[in-house]
């Protein structure tokens, strides 16, 4: 094993830095900006190296630190990746960056502003590599309280009421979440993700909840099947409103809209995929038979926030309303991948084969969205900047004749996401449906309708904004400047690099996916 | 293995490198970029032409195919995912095509874009263009066919959209991507679900591809909706797809919009190539559509079921949409337009003939119309830029006095897909086809609706010739321009960068007709790998005659009542109503309105569409919205009692209780501005109870 704690090293860098950052005073607007891009570096660069020095070929974790830390709770420190998390170590790494470049002109406070996007960024680091229930926990509170405060510093005009919703919101899922472990420590004495996943393999999981927290009464026993179900209920909330599963998607679009689109960058790029994280490294190995048990309404509302909110951003008239909804479609072909697996239809002739192509396309398409997500957000903070904030889909016209370059850039990340074959999009929608077909075939029946609608309502953007005669009032619109370009060419070229090779990613995620459904007994 | 197999790659790889290229080139660099686009495509040209040679060698037989692994999927040999490209007789002709009419056609875009502002852009779509559609001929590979099929939509929806500060041409540039991606998912459904049935999407690999007998075999054995076998119901989805790109009926409605596009795109994509990517898909996955029809061995006689439905939906879509298209091509005034619907008619007849008679049948009337189709549309491009961008074939006439080579080369192209008998390569591949439909054993009616369309046809290309090159100029004579100087409004001859293309598509338009007569049926023999024997009698056979005598009267007809109608007593004015305004019922203004179908949409599916859209809008705005806000207002009541509890049961003083009271108002207020923090309590006082619960619950 690797003597350097190199994933605590990861985790205390930007939160160190965010200190330092904060300590900066306010007349050094410069010092603090490059500080922190400095640090983001830092930490892209260390992510990286792990990245190469991963063992992609075993699906183990890597690169484990272990310390007892309050025995009496059974808590451990223990950090460790597998192909999953150290995507979305690499990922986080990738896009922080990216949000503070598309920050760099914040006026207000901006030591402030960067320091508690370092902040957040190693509460993510945190949650993408804890094994423990209890410090995991503890991150993925901490990267609640930045995005808090990013919001209602920073943001749009209704910035109090959309900081409120999110934070309520999340909180109440994170509420159960914690009723949830702490049920099941009670239950089992464990808070170690393995050690449960190991105790759900057996059913031992399912007994312990149900022999120890059971309530009987009058004889009857009143809770003892549905213990397990009740517990599963309250971690499932938790996720189901980070990713965010329909009907519990609401704080999205007004927090997405209104955050500062900086912010949004690592709200959709990478706050969600916490949510979708969840759902493969805890929900999946811990909960089995609960996820088999709820599979068919799950499903529906999967398909229901693919097809909904599809639909949805082709009504909106806001271009960061209409990527919030878009962000919500294409999590929720993830989701229709990870409810799919546990179950399968006689047209399945190797439902393994098909479980690992669905949670493959899954991860793919986690880092995918996270990637493109963030580069249009950033797009559409370029525009602000130049608009002087306005982003209504009418409010442009005919840009591509004063803006070309901005406009053909901004284009192919619009056809990344709308799942263009050559660029990063698609092998992953394509291996979700390979794999969910034959595992769920209405689902992906009615599923593939968000798909259509997606192009629908990308190709309107480019209509209303791009093409058609130029809007006089735009005239002076300026296109990209050369540094603008540099710095959007790194995010373009991963996407065509993923395009062509998505094996990059696939390579990593594989072993750890056979592992994951090796481990899974449907 | 052959050079030319293991390097078939690079034949879509070089104009997708010279698209690269060029996007990066600055406006300025025009040569540089038309260079390069032409050069990657002459070295296509000739790699293809090596292709072809080396296919002939193989005597048909050879199947050869390069498979590589691109990523790991899922754990062991099933789970890696591989792709390739396949060298067959298909594949060779194929890439001839479209790299010969692709190269033309870049040349002819050097003359006709000349002007364009974005020059070096309009190279770099065609380029990237190029590089999908060869793409799709050499995959062997369904997804990555599927790829390349979607590059081509995507390089087809920037080149309709090339003038995209027209609204029209932005709007048209959407319809055609949405029409064509609606046939694109039920395409991808059929993909899915043919990978999970047999374990590939290779089409060839040595026995284990999806194409092959083992697993055609395995396809037929399954039934599935409605008993039709699994394989007929993947054809049809697979089916969907060709239905969308070719402008098949009823999902043609985005190619005649798709001329506003700059006339050499309506050549390259709207009539000689990516339109025939369905009838090419159709015929790569041919095997697959006809496997329910054929007996295999495994399969229990007692599961044959002779059933043809994929081929035969393919036949009734194809027979209808030629008539139908053809139908409105005879109302239509804009020069392009009517070609536009000349194709979707003549791609009805493709589809026909694979669905009657196979590949051989199809694929023929493909290669003979993508030369003859691009000569026209070239001219017609001619045509507008002699008469200074004018569209409109009622203000026109006269003109092949003034295009002499435009004129003739024209008329070398109507001629052939007018089917004039004998010398004009339409004549035989249409006649084989309307062959086909004759000996089709299931019904005879699509072999009269195939008599009906090349009556029609021959008729609306006459009128078009004669409206546009004879007779008198209608050109309104507005001969003062703003500043009263006089200008110049008489037609011209186009470059010679323009026509010399028109001439050696003209050239082909004929003799390429030789290649596949009965008496050799070169064509047909390679494309189903048997070699080829000259057989004169075999012209004189009266299956033969009696069809060929009956068509030609036919195209006869056609003509004649063009020349009559149009030649004779040609209109004086522009604006003088057309002859058919005399038909009964009203017939004109419904051809002529494309019998409402785009309205028809516009008032169901899309209005659908935008509907179900604000559906969702407000159910996400006020159902879901409203649901949350009513658990919050619930929650905040609760806080509210919560803290009411805490001031007045638990501090008991009558003076706090009185003082609460009194605060009662102000306390409302304040639960409005900070709902955090009273939210927060909530959650606490329930986290706390909740844990409670638990701890003594546990203790059972």
């Amino acid at each position: 094993m690797n003597s350097l704690p190199i994933l605590t090293i990861l985790t205390l860098l930007p939160l160190i830095g965010a200190f330092v950052v904060a300590a900066v005073g306010q007349e050094n607007k410069r010092l603090a900006r490059g500080l922190a891009f400095g640090v983001s570096l830092i930490s892209l660069g260390l992510a990286l190296a792990l990245w190469k020095s991963f063992d992609a070929a075993s699906g183990a974790l890597q690169f484990e630190e272990r310390h007892a830390w309050i025995p009496a709770l059974a808590v451990d420190y223990r950090v460790a990746v597998d192909g999953l998390g150290i995507l979305m170590v690499l990922l986080t790494a990738i896009v922080v960056p990216m949000a503070l470049l598309a920050s760099w002109n914040v006026a207000d406070r901006p030591q402030i502003y960067f320091a508690l996007v370092l902040f957040l960024q190693a509460g993510l680091f945190g949650t993408f590599t804890a094994l423990n229930f209890f410090h995991w926990f503890l991150f993925w509170e901490l990267g609640l309280i930045p995005a808090f405060f990013l919001i209602r510093l920073w943001g749009g005009p209704q910035r109090a009421a959309a900081a409120t919703q999110f934070f309520i919101y999340t909180m109440v899922g994170s509420v159960t979440l914690l009723l949830s472990f702490l049920a099941i420590f009670i239950a089992t004495g464990k808070l170690d993700f393995t050690e449960l996943a190991g105790m759900a393999h057996t059913g031992e999981l399912t007994s312990a909840l149900a022999n120890k927290l059971g309530w009987s009464l009058f004889g009857h026993d009143f809770y003892a099947g549905a213990m397990p179900r009740i517990v599963f209920l309250g971690a499932l909330l938790g996720f189901a409103v980070k990713v965010p599963l329909m009907p519990f998607h609401t704080w999205l679009p007004r927090t997405y809209s209104e955050a500062p689109s900086g912010t949004t960058m690592l709200l959709t790029g990478l706050m969600s995929k916490m949510g979708v994280y969840g759902f493969l490294r805890i929900l999946l190995p811990i909960f089995p038979e609960q996820m088999q048990w709820l599979r068919t309404p799950l499903l529906a509302l999967a398909v229901i926030t693919i097809v909904f909110s599809a639909f949805a951003a082709f009504a909106q008239k806001d271009l960061k309303r209409i990527l919030a909804y878009s962000s919500i479609n294409h999590l929720g072909y993830c989701l229709l991948a990870v409810f799919a697996v546990t179950g399968s239809t006689a047209m399945a002739i190797a439902p393994a084969m098909e479980r690992a192509a669905a949670l493959n396309g899954a991860m793919l398409q986690m880092f995918n969205h996270g990637l493109t997500a963030a580069t249009l957000f950033w797009f559409v903070a370029l525009i602000e900047k130049r608009s002087g904030g306005l982003r209504g889909l009418d409010d442009f016209g005919g840009l591509r004749k004063v803006a070309p370059v901005f406009c053909g850039l901004m284009g192919i990340a619009l056809f990344s996401s709308l799942g263009l074959p050559g660029l990063n999009g698609f092998i992953g929608e394509f291996l979700i449906f390979k794999g969910v077909f034959p595992l769920a075939l209405c689902s992906a029946a009615v599923a593939v309708i968000g798909i259509l609608v997606t192009a629908i309502f990308i190709l309107t953007v480019i209509q209303r904004v791009f093409n058609g005669p130029l809007n006089a009032k735009w005239a002076e619109f300026p296109d990209l400047t050369l540094a603008e370009r540099a710095l959007l060419a790194f995010p373009l070229a991963l996407m065509l690099v993923l395009g062509l090779w998505p094996q990059l990613v696939l390579g990593v995620t594989n072993p750890t996916v056979v592992k994951l459904v090796e481990q899974l007994k449907f | 293995m052959d050079w030319i197999v293991k390097n078939l790659w690079l034949i879509p790889v070089l104009p997708v490198l010279a698209a690269g290229f060029s996007a990066l080139t600055p406006q300025r660099g025009r040569k540089f970029s038309a260079s390069l686009a032409i050069g990657s495509m002459v070295i296509a040209f000739a790699l293809s032409v090596c292709a072809l040679v080396h296919a002939l060698g193989q005597h048909g037989e050879g199947k050869e195919v390069f498979n590589i692994a691109w990523f790991q999927f899922a754990a062991g040999a099933a789970g890696l995912f591989k792709i390739g490209w396949l060298l067959d007789p298909l594949t060779a002709v194929m890439l001839v095509m479209v790299t010969f009419v692709g190269t033309l056609i870049f040349i002819y875009s050097t003359g006709y874009m000349a002007h364009d502002a974005n020059f070096t852009r309009f190279f770099t779509f065609l380029s990237l263009f190029a590089g999908g559609m060869l793409g799709v001929v050499v995959a062997n590979n369904l997804l990555l066919l599927f790829m390349s099929w979607e590059i081509v939509g995507l390089t087809s929806y920037l080149l309709i959209g090339f003038w995209y500060h027209k609204p029209s041409a932005a709007a048209a540039a959407k319809k055609a991507f949405i029409t064509t991606r609606i046939g694109d998912v039920l395409f991808l459904l059929g993909i899915v679900w043919l990978y999970s049935q047999t374990g590939t999407l290779l089409f060839y690999d040595n026995g284990h591809g999806c194409l092959e007998q083992s697993a055609l075999a395995a396809l037929v054995a399954k039934t599935t909706i409605g008993g039709m076998a699994v394989s007929t119901v993947i054809g049809l989805l697979i089916f969907a797809g060709a239905v969308g790109k070719s402008g098949q009926v009823p999902l043609h409605v985005w190619l005649p919009d798709a001329m506003e596009g700059p006339t050499p795109v309506s050549a390259l994509i709207h009539a000689a190539t990516m339109v025939a990517a369905g009838v090419f898909l159709v015929a790569r996955v041919y095997p697959l559509m006809a496997a329910s029809g054929v007996e295999w061995a495994g399969v229990a006689s007692a599961q044959f079921s002779n059933d043809t439905t994929a081929l035969q939906v393919v036949t009734w879509i194809g027979a209808i949409t030629a008539v139908f298209a053809a139908s409105i091509a005879v109302a239509q005034n804009d020069i392009k337009r009517i070609l536009a619907y000349s194709t979707v008619s003549q791609l009805g007849y493709m589809m026909m003939g694979l669905g009657v008679g196979g590949v051989a049948v199809g694929m023929f009337h493909l290669i003979t119309h993508a030369f003859f189709k691009a000569l026209l549309f070239m001219g017609a491009g001619s045509v507008i830029h002699g008469c200074h961008e004018e569209q409109d074939i009622r203000k026109m006439g006269g003109i092949k006095k003034y295009m002499p080579v435009t004129f003739l080369t024209y008329a070398v192209g109507m001629l052939a897909l007018a089917g004039f008998p004998l010398f004009f390569s339409g004549f035989w591949s249409k006649d084989e086809i309307l062959h086909a439909a004759h000996g089709w054993p299931v019904s005879h009616i699509p072999f009269y609706l195939g008599l009906v369309g090349a009556f029609l046809t021959a008729f609306y290309m006459t009128r078009q010739v004669m409206l546009v090159f004879f007779g008198k100029n209608r050109a309104e004579a507005h001969a003062h321009d703003a500043h009263g100087k006089h200008t110049d409004h008489t037609p011209h001859e186009s470059p010679a960068a323009m026509t010399a293309p028109l001439a050696i598509l003209a050239v082909c338009a004929v003799a390429l007709g030789f290649l596949g007569t009965p008496a050799w049926p070169w064509f047909q023999d390679f494309l189903q790998g048997h070699h080829a024997e000259f057989v004169f009698a075999k012209l004189g056979e009266r299956s033969f005659l009696w069809l060929a005598c009956l068509s030609a009267s036919i195209v006869f007809g056609g003509i004649g009542i063009g020349i009559w109608l149009y030649g004779l007593k040609p209109p004086a004015k522009a604006d003088a109503p057309d002859v058919l305004e005399k038909l009964p019922l009203g017939m004109y203004s419904w051809l002529a309105n494309k019998y409402g179908i785009d309205e028809l949409y516009e008032m169901t599916v899309i209005r659908l569409n935008a509907w179900f859209a604000r559906v969702c809008d407000i159910l996400d705005e006020w159902v879901w919205g409203g649901l949350v806000a009513l658990v919050s207002w619930a929650v905040l009541g609760l806080a509210w009692v919560n803290r009411a509890f805490d001031d007045f049961v638990i501090n008991l003083g009558f003076d706090q209780g009185c003082g609460g009271v009194s605060r009662g108002g102000g306390l409302l207020s304040r639960l409005q501005d900070g709902k955090v923090q009273n939210y927060l309590r909530f959650i606490g006082g329930a986290l706390v109870a909740l844990a409670l619960f638990l701890i003594w619950g546990g203790g059972k």
